[in-house]
This record gives structure tokens, sequence and C-alpha cells, in this order.
């Protein structure tokens, strides 16, 4: 991508400014020295070239003083050997990390440092580091690998296990580049004849090897080294307890690179047998470990499993009863992968079960299962932790159990309905609490997954229980269940589509009495009470102008604001749920209740100002205050969207626009990454309601804009930000004339930064095609910088062979915004005496176009836009384009396509398209 | 490497309510760019387009427009206003002043008074169906029909593109049709003449022969031309068109069609869809081809004289609707005044025994008798075009001989011509 530093365009010269902000917190991991080393100041001091070994120990031994001023001089000094003398630097820390005469602190430090100069999360940073190692001496670096692999011999545990990552991350350097070619070897060649220790160090490294390096960049021979000796070392046979923990540890990452192996029956077999058991060592660690690596072979190897899934399942169903804990959840949750496996593979089916459109078929393990399978989670039901509800870190066996009760639901439909019903009926009225609550709980859980023909009746039954249940229960715990369960119920089996309902005009009152009554329960239950009524609400949604909710709708929204004001609604999410049901229910009103929803906009204005008015808070006080301005602004942002939505209400509501247009930009003064985005949120709506009378705001919105805009660390902010551009394109058009050079200047910067999210680009193309929408011709100076970033893109789109699934949808989201760029950009300009500016990049569209076709991967929304393009190009270019057109390799082909297809919006765009090129042509 | 955390969530909905949030604003403007493209590939190249109906929430049609037309005299304001209007206006126009800006919308054949060059060749032939010519649109979830003058004549549900509230149409709101028609009463069938819009697309600025070749495609698989049914009240009908040759002539001339006829219509097959009068397309009629070659009078009577319709301007000027007007005559103050005719107001004239005077084929002179004012629902003047082949059919007709001929002495000048070009 290019790097732009100076547009033109600009009166002044526009330095891309380096932000302070830039080089701060970045690459942290868990260590707090790294952060704070990238972060301090450089001084100006002077510091001896040749720092001696003893100094560095002296040093790193300073740096994790408790003496603040002590750590900050050893941190300076560190940084400062660093920057003068980086191979003198790694040497001496891996000398430092080698070394068994040295203190145990000062080796973990000295490894810690050495990973962080090998690898950052951030991308960009990442890059740099890969590119500086590359850069090193060979020598250097060959002394430093020696060093690190001397230190596996290490008899001090912490030692071995630093150098274990640090080689690991030379080798992800390394051996993508061919070198290191010796390294799988010499781990690997006398990894019998080494102590026990050793070969602990020496599986743990092969261990973090794969986590850290493409099965693409490792030869399969090597790969079938590493497997056998992991594999062996997981033996029974294996005499240490450590070494067969690290080989099983290690297989869970090498099992991505055992592909070939799992299509090899012995090999499977042989790996298989290994593993399962593994899962009955006497050492607990090792059986967690070796259950970790059944669920990640359930996900990766799903259709070869078919021969072990007997034994897996007796093995699971024993750990799930007989177990210790974190034990038996990894055994359920090798249920809850397979479930996860079948749910996609039947999804893909899409009931069609004649043509066989998925590659991987499904094999019924979870319906063969099911007979023994279901009582197995049933028992898991009655083992819940009291207070579970309150705790929000709680996971356990009943909450495993029941999770994965519901995804079985959902894989076999109604054939989990009367194996769960006796369950059910036996428990539900038992006096035992954990009967009662495990009894609601398994109903809660099927009720996604069976048809609503099977569930309405056993429903209809059930509501008044469960609703006498919410009311009276003397257990907090059970009324949660029963909360969420409502909620379950009005999910999956209330809404216009369904045919019997579930709520009807006889007992709508008594549901809404009673759920509205539970709003003032304990925090827990209300937060479900208010998601119960969400989707109340939501199943509403379209049962036209006037709703059965209407009656009850103000009474709704005050019990709501009044459970925002509660003391305790800070507990469970509880606020956080009772405006995201108030949000549900403005979206759900109809013209009946939107005179209601108009009457909100003041007092939720008057929450944000009284927010606004708070001063010296606690940063404790300033968090939750940020918090609640993120509500508020959501609450706002829907409720302007649905004013904003028809006539009459817009134009009622345009009496508070100046208002909340300027609390809004108050709220920008706050430092939350949250609040900014609903706050930018809310201002697209508000731009898109107000229409070309949003040019009034601009003057003092347009810094925010450029902030937003700016904001690469909090890229949501940024990629929010930009669709805000798009509205306030077409809510101004071409009033936004003059903002425009800014924010051209900003978006470019954006495309052409490495650190901004790649997610954010695609919609600033498209932002493109909105700003040369509303400008039109008055796009022709940007141009020269627009056209080749889109050229550039729609070239790097390409080289995409061999991608995954995430690469193709993230391709497809970038050539669509491309696309639409072009759109905007051609339509434009269309009636323009500029349109010829815009022949001389025709030629290459079209062959972006012809490549898109060729290549086969577009998903609909690419071919519907690119048709659209082909169309847009023929239509402002007219004849200029019509013989272009006719050359192009693929357009005809592409075009025919498009009119055949079956859906609806590409074979309109196609229409369309097939019009302008007859027009080009015959002109 | 520490065990491998597998917490999934628990009593929690798929996605939260601030994500929901994101999509739905990203939903709306994906939603709302989308509807800016269509508006920019439809708007700029077309004289008229309809609303947008998402943002446009307001119907086309007003509540009045249900009702029936009312009696009321209305203010004759200069149409010039009202065609220039940009569609998002045109869509917010109600009653009266919608019925105006739809009555300059339609284009308006002149009658043939002489033969054109190249009629074989340039021009297409079809019989037109006798009945009411009039627009109808589509959008919206309804059909509505309006006459030449801009009155409404039909509301219905259609299988026009978006022309009922069914499933299938709720999902293009965007999407609406112009067709030009003739509504025949006899079998309850609008017959399609011309197609000015097609699922939101333009063809103003297509030739006619694109626009019929469209028409013939469009239209069948709408499935509008299937009889009628709860859906779609009306049956449309396409004509058969012809290459205007003498076997096409001959077959639209004297060849059975379904409707009535009522005269021959002709198309230059390289014309763009233009608003008022043309001389583009050209309408003749004989006793053959219809039953109303002379014009009658409000009781179905032939007049003994020529009747014409002229409209007054404020100098006095009697003139044609045409662009720009032709002047028949003039009247003094004096009458205006004791007759109580205002500039605007619409005419009626008998042709005298003086009858019409040509010198070098243009008009010198009219004898015209003053008999009235015209009913008020009336829109324009007659054309000059009109006034002249009434004259002629009761002097001396441009017969179908004349039309045949034609065709042979224009293939002899084509032969000639290229004969010259080799020689030279």
């Amino acid at each position: 991508m290019h790097t732009i530093l100076y547009l033109p365009w600009q009166g002044r010269t526009q330095l891309a400014p380096c932000s302070s902000s830039e080089s701060k917190f970045k690459g942290c991991t868990s260590n707090h020295y790294t952060a704070t080393l990238e972060a301090s100041v450089p001084s100006k001091q002077r510091l001896p070239k040749k720092v001696m070994a003893l100094e560095v120990t002296q040093i790193l031994l300073n740096a994790q003083s408790v003496d603040g001023s002590v750590r900050k001089h050893a941190e300076e000094s560190l940084k400062q050997f660093q920057e003068q003398n980086l191979s003198g630097f790694l040497l001496s820390l891996s000398g430092e990390l080698a070394s068994d005469e040295k203190p145990v602190d000062s080796r973990k430090l000295a490894g810690l440092i050495l990973k962080n100069a090998l690898d950052a999360k951030e991308q960009h940073r990442k890059y740099e580091l890969i590119q500086r190692w590359l850069s090193l001496d060979v020598g250097v670096k060959t002394q430093i690998k020696t060093c690190l692999l001397q230190t596996l011999a290490s008899p001090i545990p912490e030692a071995r296990s630093t150098a274990s990552q640090v080689i690991a991350k030379v080798a992800g350097i390394e051996l993508p580049q061919k070198q290191w070619p010796e390294l799988i070897g010499s781990l690997l060649s006398n990894i019998h004849q080494v102590p026990v220790h050793v070969k602990q160090a020496t599986l743990e490294t092969l261990g973090y090897l794969c986590e850290e390096v493409s099965p693409d960049d490792v030869e399969q021979d090597q790969v079938n080294k590493i497997l056998t000796a992991v594999v062996q070392g997981m033996n029974s046979s294996e005499a240490s307890n450590d070494v067969r923990l690290a080989a099983t540890r290690s297989l869970y990452n090498a099992l991505g690179f055992a592909q070939a192996n799992f299509t090899n029956d012995m090999e499977r077999d042989y790996i298989m047998r290994v593993v399962c058991e593994a899962t009955l060592s006497p050492e607990v660690k090792i059986r967690q470990a070796a259950f970790e690596c059944l669920v990640s072979i359930s996900s990766s190897y799903y259709e070869k499993l078919a021969p072990y899934i007997q034994d897996i399942f007796n093995i699971t169903a024993k750990a799930v009863r007989e177990d210790e804990e974190p034990v038996a959840l990894q055994a359920i949750e090798f249920w809850s992968s397979i479930c996860d496996e079948e749910i996609d593979v039947l999804e893909e089916y899409g009931g069609d079960f004649t043509t066989a459109v998925s590659d991987i078929p499904c094999f019924y393990f979870i319906k063969q299962a099911l007979p023994a399978l279901v009582p197995m989670l049933l028992e898991t039901l009655l083992k819940q932790e009291e207070d579970q509800d309150q705790d929000e870190g709680a996971w356990n066996l009943a909450m495993a159990g029941g999770t994965c009760l519901g995804l079985v639901a959902r894989t076999v439909g109604n054939d989990i309905v009367p194996l769960v019903m006796p369950f059910i009926e036996e428990n539900i009225t038992k006096p035992d609490w954990r009967q009662r609550e495990g009894a609601t709980y398994a109903f809660g859980s099927i009720l996604e997954g069976p048809s609503p023909n099977q569930l309405t009746p056993l429903v209809n039954v059930a509501l008044n229980f469960m609703l006498t249940a919410l009311t009276k229960d003397p257990s907090n715990h059970v009324k949660d269940t029963t909360a969420w369960t409502l909620g379950r119920i009005f999910e999956f089996l209330h809404g216009s589509t369904m045919e019997t309902p579930i709520i009807t005009p006889a007992n709508c009152q008594q549901i809404i009495t009673v759920l509205l009554q539970s709003m003032k329960d304990a925090p827990n239950v209300a937060e479900k009470a208010c998601g119960a009524l969400y989707f109340l609400a939501q199943g509403f949604e379209d049962v036209g102008p006037s709703s059965p909710l209407t009656p009850y709708f103000q009474e709704i929204v005050q019990s709501l604001l009044t459970v925002t004001h509660r003391e305790d609604a800070g507990e469970s999410r509880l606020r956080t749920a009772a405006y995201e049901t108030l949000n549900e229910v403005v979206r759900c009103s109809t013209d009946e209740t939107v005179p209601m929803v108009l009457q909100l906009v003041p007092v939720i204005m008057m929450e944000l100002h009284q927010t606004l008015e708070e001063q010296k808070l606690s940063s404790d006080e300033r968090e939750k205050q940020n918090e609640l301005q993120g509500l508020l602004c959501g609450c706002l942002q829907v409720i302007i969207q649905k004013l904003g939505a028809s006539d009459p209400t817009r134009y009622a509501f345009m009496q508070y626009a100046d208002q909340i247009m300027n609390q809004f930009l108050r709220v920008f003064a706050c430092r939350s990454a949250t609040v900014h985005e609903e706050a930018m949120l809310a201002i697209g709506a508000l731009a898109y309601a107000t229409g070309p009378d949003f040019a009034k705001y601009m003057p003092d919105f347009y810094k925010y804009l450029e902030m937003g805009l700016q904001n690469f660390e909090e890229y949501q902010v940024c990629a929010v930000t930009v669709g805000v551009v798009g509205d306030i394109c077409r809510a101004l058009e071409e009033k936004v004339l003059p903002w425009c050079d800014g924010i051209m200047t900003q978006l470019l910067k954006d495309l052409s930064s490495n650190q901004l999210h790649r997610s954010v680009k695609p919609p600033i193309f498209s932002c493109f095609g909105d700003i040369s929408l509303a400008i039109g011709e008055n796009f022709e100076k940007y141009l020269m910088y627009a056209m080749p970033m889109l050229q550039s893109a729609a070239e790097l789109s390409s080289h995409t062979s061999g991608a995954d699934d995430e690469m193709i949808e993230y391709t497809n989201l970038l050539r669509n915004g491309i696309l639409e760029a072009y759109s905007g950009i051609f339509q434009g300009f269309k009636n323009s005496p500029k349109t010829q500016l815009l022949i001389p990049y025709a030629p290459h569209i079209l062959q972006f176009l012809d490549l898109i076709y060729l290549e086969k991967d577009m998903d609909e929304v690419v071919m519907k836009t690119a048709i659209g393009v082909l169309g847009d190009l023929a239509d402002t270019l007219g004849s200029n384009a019509g013989s272009l057109i006719q050359q192009s390799l693929s357009s005809k082909d592409f075009l025919n396509e498009c009119l055949s297809s079956d859906d609806h919006l590409i074979k309109e765009s196609a229409e369309w398209a097939k019009l302008a090129i007859s027009r080009a042509i015959s002109v | 490497m520490a065990p491998h955390d597998i917490r999934r969530p628990f009593k929690r909905a798929a996605i939260s309510d601030q994500q929901k949030r994101r999509e739905l604003s990203l939903q709306r403007q994906a939603q709302n760019r989308t509807e800016a493209q269509l508006q920019a590939r439809r708007l700029a190249s077309s004289i008229l387009s309809l609303p947008n109906h998402n943002s446009e929430p307001q119907p086309l049609e007003s509540l009045d427009d249900l009702l029936p037309e009312p009696i009321v005299e209305e203010p004759e304001t200069d149409a010039g206003d009202i065609t220039d209007i940009d569609i998002r206006q045109a869509a917010k126009l109600k009653g009266p002043e919608a019925r105006r800006w739809f009555a300059s919308q339609l284009m308006l054949p002149e009658w043939m008074i002489d033969v054109p060059d190249r009629l074989n060749y340039d021009w297409y032939v079809f019989a037109r169906p006798s009945g009411k010519r009039c627009f109808v649109v589509s959008s919206n979830g309804a059909t509505v029909s309006r006459l030449r003058n801009g009155c409404l004549l039909h509301r219905f549900p259609s299988a026009l593109p978006n022309g009922a509230r069914t499933k299938e149409s709720s999902r293009s709101a965007q999407s609406y049709c112009i067709l030009d028609c003739i509504f025949h009463e006899l079998d309850q069938t609008y017959y399609v003449i011309d197609m000015v819009c097609w699922a939101g697309i333009s063809f103003y600025e297509c030739t006619a022969e694109f626009r019929f070749f469209w028409m013939n495609s469009k239209l069948v698989e709408s499935g509008a031309c299937e009889a009628p049914s709860a859906h779609h009240r009306y049956r449309f009908s396409l004509i058969p068109v012809y290459n205007c040759d003498h076997e096409g002539l001959q077959t639209a001339y004297t060849g059975a069609v379904p409707y009535v006829k009522d005269g021959l219509l002709f198309y230059n097959k390289h014309a763009h869809y233009q608003t008022g009068n043309t001389p583009l397309t050209l309408v003749w009629k004989d006793e053959t081809c219809s039953q109303y070659v002379i014009d009658t009078d409000n009781k179905g009577q032939v007049p003994n004289q020529q009747q014409v319709v002229l409209e007054l301007q404020d100098n006095g000027q009697l003139v044609t609707s045409d662009d720009p007007p032709v002047v028949l005559g003039c009247l003094n103050a004096v009458f205006i005044q004791e007759t109580g005719l205002h500039p605007g107001n619409l005419v009626r004239f008998a042709v005298n025994e003086g009858g019409l005077t040509f010198v070098d084929g243009k008009l010198e002179k009219a004898d015209l008798q003053y008999l009235g004012k015209v009913h008020r629902a009336r829109a324009f003047a007659d054309s000059y075009s009109k006034i002249v082949f009434q004259y002629m059919v009761r002097h001396s007709p441009l017969r179908i001989e004349h039309l045949f001929a034609s065709m042979n002495t224009a293939s002899e000048q084509e032969n000639k011509t290229n004969e010259m070009e080799m020689v030279g």
C-alpha cells in the first residue's frame, strides 16, 4: 500500500503525525516489564558500551526490585543496552539464561526479554521484530540458539521451560524461511538416551513449536518424527509422569500437524489408543490433558471418529460420573464439541439430504449415543453449586452438562423430548431446590431444536406452572432458571411465524404482570426477567400496526426505567439488561405506541445530562459513569433510528435534535472507547434522520469525526466512524464538500496504515463511493489518490490462492468495498463533462471484474455489486466503454450468469447492467 | 502449557444487544447506500422517476385520488413549471397537480398528414386498440392508471413488478413500472403500447426498437399477461408490432386482432420516448381500420362542420397544443370580455365554409366560428396535425394506397441513390 504523507489539495502541508500514543503499551504480554521498557522515553544519558555479564545479572535482578526507583533505573539501563548493541544484548541474555550459575530470577527474566524481542501481539510490531531477528549476524544467532538448546538440559525447571518458549519463537521466525533446518533433528536425535528432565523439556519445546509454526512449514518426515516422539512419551510404558504430561500437552498442539497420520489407519489407531489410555492415567493432570486432546480431535478429525466413538463414550461417561471436576468438564466438552460439528454439518445440509453439499458427512454420533448420553447429562444437572448464578466466573458440572444438553437438543431435534420429559415431570415439584432447578433447566435447554409442533403443547401446560414458580418459589436459583426458561420459550416459540401462539389475549396480561413483578426480585432474577421481556417484545415485532403489548407499553417502559435506577442495578449486569430490553421494546413499538417512544426522548436525555454533570469522580465511579453513558447513547441510538424511519415521527423528533447533538458532543469529551462507539452510532442515526440540516452540526462535530477516523487502536470506533461518514454524505449530499479534504486525508492515511485492523479497510473503500456519490465531479481531485489505492487493493485481493475460509470471506468483503467505491465514483461522475477522466481506469476495472468472475469464489453480495459496477461503467462512460466491454474476457458470460441467477438482487442489478451496456453499445 | 479454558456462555443470548445495535446500524447504512446507488442509477438518466419509498414513505397516490374526481374548476397554471420538477417533488404532488403532471408525461403521436420518408425502413406499424389512452404506474404494492388528462382511471392490484401487496413484491420496494397503455373496455384489458419504466429502470432514453424488445420479454415474464386473479385484476396484453414494409402494413391494416381497431400507429424505430407531441410517432386512420375517422360531438354525431379546440392566449391569439404553438386566429378584447373568456381557456370553434387555406404547405388562414368553452375535463387544445388531418379527411384524405405507394418510390429512390454512388 502507498504511504501518503502529503496531499496537495491541502492548503497546508499535512504530515502524518506520529501520534504519541502509538508506542504505548504495544506487544505487552503478561509481563509488565517489557511494557514499560518500550514506553520509556529515551534519555540523553550515555551508558558504557560494554556491559559486563555480571552487571547484566544485577540489572535483571534490579528490574524486578520492589523499589520503584531501582527498578526504573534498571529498565532504563536495559533499554540503553538494547538500543546501542542489540546483538550483544541478546547474546548476554541468552548467556544468562543458559548459565546454571546464575540466579533463577535473572535467568527467567532474561528469557522473557528474549521472547519479547522476537514476538509481539500487534501485527505491525511483530513484523518489525521478525525482520530485526532475520537481519542479525548469523554467528550471533547461532550462538544464541546454542545457548537456548543447552538450557533445555538445565536442572532448573523454570530455565528449561523459558528456553522452550524462546526456541519456539525463534523457530516460528526461522522455519518459514527454511532456516534452522537441523532444529527438529537435533531436538530428537537422542531423545531416548537423555535424562528424564531433558526429555520432558524437549517434549515441551516440541509442543510450543507446534503452537508457533504452521504445519505448512514443517516437512512430513519431520512431523512424523515429532509425533513419534510425542506419542511414545504419552505411552503408558513411560515411567515419568512429568514426561507423560509434557508429551500429552504437546500432542494437543501437534494434532494440527497430524493430517496425514490421521488418514493412515494404523497410525491413527495407535494415536487414539494412546490418547484413550492416557485418559485412564492415575495422574489427574494427564487425564485432563488427554481429554483436551480428545476434544481437539473431535473437531479436527470428526470424520475419523466412527471406530472409536463407542469407547470414547464409555471413557467420557465414566469420567463425568466419577472423575474430578476439571476432567469431567473436559469429558462433557467432548460431546459439546461433537454437537458443534454435527450442527454445522446438518446446517450445511440445509435439510436437503439427497445432495451432499458438505465435504464432511454427518455420522449422527449424537443421535446414536442419545439413549445413554441424555441420562448422563441429566445427572449432571443436579450437581449445581450454591449461588452459581451470582458468580460471573462460575463453570461447573451442572452448567457444562446443561449447556451440552442444549446443544444435543439442537443436534437431534424432536428425539430428545421423550428422553427428557420424564426427568422434568419427576423432579419439577420436589422439595429439594436442586431437583426443581435441574428439571426447569432441562426444560429450558430443549426449547431450541425440537419442532414448535412438538413443544407448543408442552409449553402450554408448563407456562402457568412457570409463572407461579417465578412468583412463589422460595429458591432464588429456581426463579433464575425459571425466568431464563420463560425467555427461551418466548425466543423460540413466540412470534408471527408460529402456527399456534403461545401468548394469547387470555394469558398476556398475567405474563407481563409476573415479569414486571420479577424485575423487583434479586438482581440475577430481575436480569433474567428483563431477558424474557426482551424476547416477548421481539416476538411481537412484525405483528402489524396494533400490538398486544400496546396496553402495557407505558407500564413496561416505566418498570424498566425503575430497574435502571435500582441501587443494586450494577450487579448481575441488571442495568445493562434493563436498557437492552428497553431498546428492544422501542424497536418493536408500533404506530400506536411510537408517540410514547417520542416521550422517552427527553427522559433518556435527562439521564445522560445528569451523567455529564457529575464531577470529581473516582476512577471506579468514572468507569461506572462511562458504562452508563454507553447504555444511554445506545438507547438514544435505537430511539433515533426508530423515530427516523417514518416521516411524521421524524418531524416530531426534530425538536430534540439540537439538544441531543449537543449532549453527544459532550460525551466525546469522555475517554472511553465504548462510549465513543455508541455516541458515534447514535450520530449516524441522527444524520440519517436530520438530512441536509445536519450541516449545522458539522463545524462542532468535525473534530470528533476526525478523531474517530484516527483511532487505530480502538479500531471499532474507527470502523463505526467510517460508517458515519457514509451517513453524513447521504444526509448532506453536496453540502459535505467543505469537509471532504479532511475526511479523504484521514481515510487515505487509514488505508496506508499497517496498524489499522484490516476489517476497517473494506468499509473505507465503500466510503469513497459514498463521498463521490455525494459530491459528484468534485471528487476529481481525489481520483489520483483513490484510484491507485483501489487498484492496488484489487490486485492484492487476487493473491489469495489456497486461502482458508476466513481469508476468502475477507477477500469478499474487500472486493465488495472496492466495487462499491467504483460504483459510487462512476455514478458520481455521470452526466458530468469530466467523465473522460475515468476512461483510463476502465481497462483495469474490467480486468478486475474478469478476475472476480474467473476465480469463482465470490459470494452473492460481491456478484451483485460487481455486475452493478459493469453497468455503472457503461452508464457513465457510454460509447467509450462499449468497445472495452465487448473486448473484455468475461463480461458477457458474467452478465449472463447473473441474469439467470435465482438471487433477486443479483438479477435486478444484472438487468440494469444489461440495459446500460446495450445503450452504451448502441450509441 | 496450561490447560485450555472450555467455558461456554451460560444462560446468555447468542448475541449481545450492543452487537445487535452495531449490526442494525450497518444494515441500515448498507441499505441506504444501496438506495442511494439505485437512485443515482435511475435518476440521472431519466426525465421521470418515482420516489424511493423507503425514505419517502408517502404513497404516490393521495387519498383524494381514491374519491371520485371532484367537480371543481382548476386554476390553469403554466404547465411548464410542472414538467420540470424533480421527481422527489413529483412524489408529493396531490390531486389536481398530480393529474397535471402525469398529463404532461405521455408521448402524443401527431396525425399523419403526409407520409414520412423511409416509412418501410425506419418505422414500425401496429393497429391501435380503441379505448382510453392511459399511463399505468405500479409502485409500492399498487397499480394505478391515469388518463391522458391525468385523471385516475383504476386503482388495482396487478402482476406488474411491485404492482400488488404480495410477499414477493415486498422485497423490491425500489422497483416500479410505468407503461403506456390503452384500456379496452370490451375485454377489460390494458393493451400495452409502450414501456417507459420497468422494475425501476427508465427506458426514456432508449430507442423504440429497444423498448419494444424489452417490453415483449418482460411483460410476459411478469405474469401480467395472464388471466385476472385476486392479485391481478386486469389482464395486460401485448400488441403485435410489424416492420412497416408492405406486408407489415397490410397485416396491421387488415389483419384480425382481439380488440376493436382505431387506426394505425407508426413508431420511428430510432426515436426515444418523448413527452408531449412528437412527429416521430404518428397516427393514421380510415374507415377500414377505424369507426371514428371523423370526429364526433358530445352526442356521438358527426357534426356538419369540422370542430376544433384552441387555447386562448393573453394576447387574444388562438393556438394549438403544439410546441411551439401554431396560431389559427385571434379574438378581440371586446369579444373576450363579452363571452367571459380568460387566457388559458380552451375554446371550441367550427370551421366555416372558408375552410383552411394553405400556401406552400403552410397554413395561412382559417375561417373559424365561435361555439363556446369546452368541458372542463379536457386538458389540451387540438394539435395542428389533428386539425389538418380532420380537414383532409373531410376534403382530400390521405389513403392507404398513398402509404403503400410511398414504399415503392422510397425503394426506387434507394436504388437510384446506390447507383449514383457507384457512378460517383
